[in-house]
């Protein structure tokens, strides 16, 4: 009786350190491991969140993989950088002539309470027809957001308007959805096509950088 | 004693008598390369850019902008910090020094025309009057281009 107390014990104190080891090894090693947070870009493949592009069709992070991918944040109502964002961009799709074709570019709102997909829809047709304005859900925008790591704020204006204060980086994938590298605002333009290059030609290599 | 008061009011003056003469300068302003972006519809701000050149002796103070294309025109400066974030606010009054030159140009400082009247029409233009605190005025005529247009040259 006594003995197999004792065994029932060993079996349940060996159970609780295998659960222990078990939970361990999923917390750190394992699928439950937190992404390594240094301030970079999630992996396209990592990040959750949905939204509905310009033509009403319903898209994720996965929509963009298997071709190198360019997006950025903005909104429609915003004067000066995104305007001047969309026309850069549209200037490099330009220089990159039939190779363009094999580009994803986003255009992400952060400002959805305006920028519904008919508004994306007629704001992206002034510029090159490969870039695909993005909305959705406030919450799902956010989500998007913090997956590229970037940041958005609704900023009331004197007028009794709002603007939004956003990161205005254009982030680069490979076609495997790793993140390459961003392009900064005001960065000279002649960096710019080897960073989207860079990003095409990354396609088998091990890490991204 | 009265002496002693007296010349303190004087040297407390003296900044704002300063000030004064020295905004004379706006007749000696000029501006150059104005150009526009093509709005869609009347809801969004729009936004003008030029280069504002002081040829004067003294410097100038922009005080604000006028044009009947918008109810609120007004200079903003949008601004990028090192995490890439970029806001935008007023600029407030913009002093130029006698020979430099301010540009409003993308990304930086831009005339922001709020509550358009009309829309932007690409191929037209419009007029804009830039106010000094001198009580200067300079009109311009702003071409408007392209939405997608990124210099004066396209």
């Amino acid at each position: 009786m006594q003995s197999r107390s004792v065994l029932g014990y060993g079996a349940a104190a060996l159970g609780a350190l295998a659960l222990t080891l078990f939970v361990g090894w999923w917390q750190v090693d394992g699928p439950g491991a937190p992404v390594p947070d240094d301030g970079r870009p999630l992996p396209l493949t990592v990040m959750e969140f949905e939204l509905t592009d310009h033509e009403g069709r319903s898209v994720e992070p996965d929509t963009l993989v298997g071709s190198p991918s360019m997006v950025f944040f903005g909104f429609t109502y915003c004067p000066d950088v995104c305007p001047t964002t969309l026309a850069d961009i549209s200037g490099w799709l330009d220089a990159l002539e039939g190779d363009a074709e094999q580009l994803n570019v986003v255009f992400i709102t952060v400002d959805p309470e305006r920028d519904n997909v008919d508004a994306m829809a007629e704001y992206v047709g002034y510029f090159h027809p490969a870039i695909r304005g993005w909305t959705g859900p406030e919450q799902q925008i956010a989500l998007a957001v913090e997956g590229f790591r970037a940041t958005y704020e609704k900023v009331p204006t004197e007028s009794g308007d709002y603007t939004m204060n956003h990161t205005a980086s254009v982030f680069l994938f490979d076609a495997q959805g790793r993140f390459v590298t961003t392009i900064d605002y005001h960065e000279p333009r002649e960096f710019a096509l080897p960073k989207i290059r860079r990003a095409m030609n990354e396609k088998d290599a091990e890490g991204a950088t | 004693m009265k002496y002693t008061i007296h010349a303190t009011c004087s040297v407390l003056m003296l900044p704002f008598m300063l000030a004064t003469s020295a905004m004379a300068g706006s007749a000696d302003v000029v501006v150059e390369n104005a150009w526009a972006r093509a709005s869609i519809g009347t809801s969004r701000p729009g936004a003008a850019y030029m280069e504002v050149h002081n040829a004067g002796d003294e410097p100038v103070m922009l005080t604000g902008l006028l044009t009947d294309l918008a109810m609120r025109p007004e200079v903003h400066r949008t601004a990028t910090d090192e995490q890439g974030v970029s806001s935008m606010s007023p600029a407030g009054d913009i002093v130029i020094a006698p020979g430099e030159t301010i540009a409003l140009e993308p990304g930086g400082l831009h005339a922001m025309l709020m509550q358009l009247q009309r829309p932007m029409e690409e191929g037209e233009s419009f007029s804009m009057t830039l106010t000094f605190s001198d009580g200067g005025e300079t009109t311009v005529e702003v071409p408007i281009l392209g939405i997608a247009a990124r210099g004066p040259e396209d």
